[in-house]
């Protein structure tokens, strides 16, 4: 076979990398999928909520297909809902999605050797599912794992089934009457991912200064009470860290 | 919102979001972060979520149930069910359910 497709060595190499990328992200795809059923009812709220809150079912699909952020597209939504400002629907994105940051920076330093485009193709498809499954896998996979088509593998899959289900959602939305109080499913996508962020006594504090702030601000417009209430929140949170023992009930280690 | 301000706030939206998902990714320069931010971003999300679920909860609905709102009711017995499942799905489904009870039971 080697001498009559005139196999050298250099074309097996292509070979097993092209193989070893296949494979990555075959693995990027399998691994993802089991997360995913937990994306379902929050891309059809999403899209529910979309246009229940005046959106056309086109802009909430083009939503998610160029957001492609659950929490941060939700606070949007409710803001373009109650009529909010357009520099306050985007300051309450980039508020939502600052924890990205954290995983842009975690990320990084293993997929320094891929080029620019590549980056920029991971950076686009990271959520938390994605972020989630890269961090896990790239320090157990060896060096020369094809890191970017494991994370395109898991992150194709969880952008397409993002998008359809928000048109799915934003379909079926149109025709349920206002009697459901869908609305009151977006607190409640929200209350399912607090609950467990608040890992720590001082993640439990940003909570209550968030939360409460939050609150007692909400009738401030342009949403700045959520805006004000999560950064004093993120402050408190890192006031307690210096005063507070970081686990639940443990006792103090400094 | 005008039509226009919708695509906006998508337009911005998605630019924004991506920056703050490729800023690190893009950049070569393999500087760290200051620590003060990097213990900051761990509070981003109690903080934030927080700051979202609880005015919504907290606002009332018009659907009273003698002193307090058939939603924070909805809210506090979807809370325990996220505490004791760890399931947004979960936490959904109670919620929606009891708010609909809720607001029959009064309705009646």
């Amino acid at each position: 076979m080697r001498g009559a497709y005139g196999w050298g060595p250099r074309a097996w190499v292509r070979f097993a990398r092209m193989t070893a990328a296949r494979r990555a992200f075959l693995d990027g795809f399998r691994e993802v999928l089991p997360i995913l059923v937990g994306l379902v009812p929050f891309g059809l709220i999403t899209g529910v909520s979309s246009v229940g809150a005046g959106m056309t079912p086109f802009e909430a699909v083009v939503m998610s297909a160029l957001v492609f952020a659950g929490a941060a597209q939700l606070a949007a939504i409710s803001l373009i809902g109650t009529g909010g400002a357009v520099w306050a629907a985007v300051l309450t994105v980039a508020i939502v999605n600052l924890r990205h940051l954290m995983y842009s920076l975690a990320l990084s330093p293993w997929l320094q050797r891929y080029g620019l485009a590549s980056r920029l193709l991971v950076s686009f498809l990271m959520v938390d599912q994605s972020f989630a499954l890269q961090v896990l896998k790239y320090p157990r996979a060896g060096e020369d794992y094809a890191r970017v088509h494991y994370a395109v593998g898991n992150g194709l899959v969880t952008w397409a089934m993002w998008v359809g289900t928000t048109a799915v959602g934003a379909v079926v939305g149109a025709q349920i009457p206002p009697e459901w109080q869908l609305d009151f499913a977006v607190p409640l996508m929200f209350l399912g991912l607090l609950v467990p962020a608040v890992t720590t006594r001082p993640a439990l504090l940003a909570a209550l200064v968030g939360g409460t702030l939050a609150t007692l601000l909400a009738p401030l417009p342009y949403n700045l009470g959520l805006i004000v209430g999560s950064l004093a929140g993120i402050a408190a949170g890192v006031v307690a860290e210096d005063r507070l023992p970081r686990t639940a009930g443990g006792t103090a280690e400094t | 919102m005008s039509r226009l301000d919708v695509w906006l706030v998508i337009v911005l939206g998605a630019l924004v979001t991506l920056a703050e998902r490729a800023v690190f990714l893009v950049s070569t320069s393999g500087k760290p972060l200051p620590p003060l931010l990097r213990r900051s971003l761990t509070y981003v999300p109690p903080a934030v979520f927080a700051a979202i679920t609880l005015p919504a909860l907290v606002r009332p609905s018009g659907v009273a149930l003698g002193p307090v709102d058939a939603r924070l009711v909805a809210g506090v017995l979807a809370g325990l069910v996220a505490w004791r499942t760890r399931s947004v799905g979960l936490t959904f489904l109670v919620g929606m359910v009891a708010l609909w009870l809720l607001s029959w039971a009064v309705g009646r």
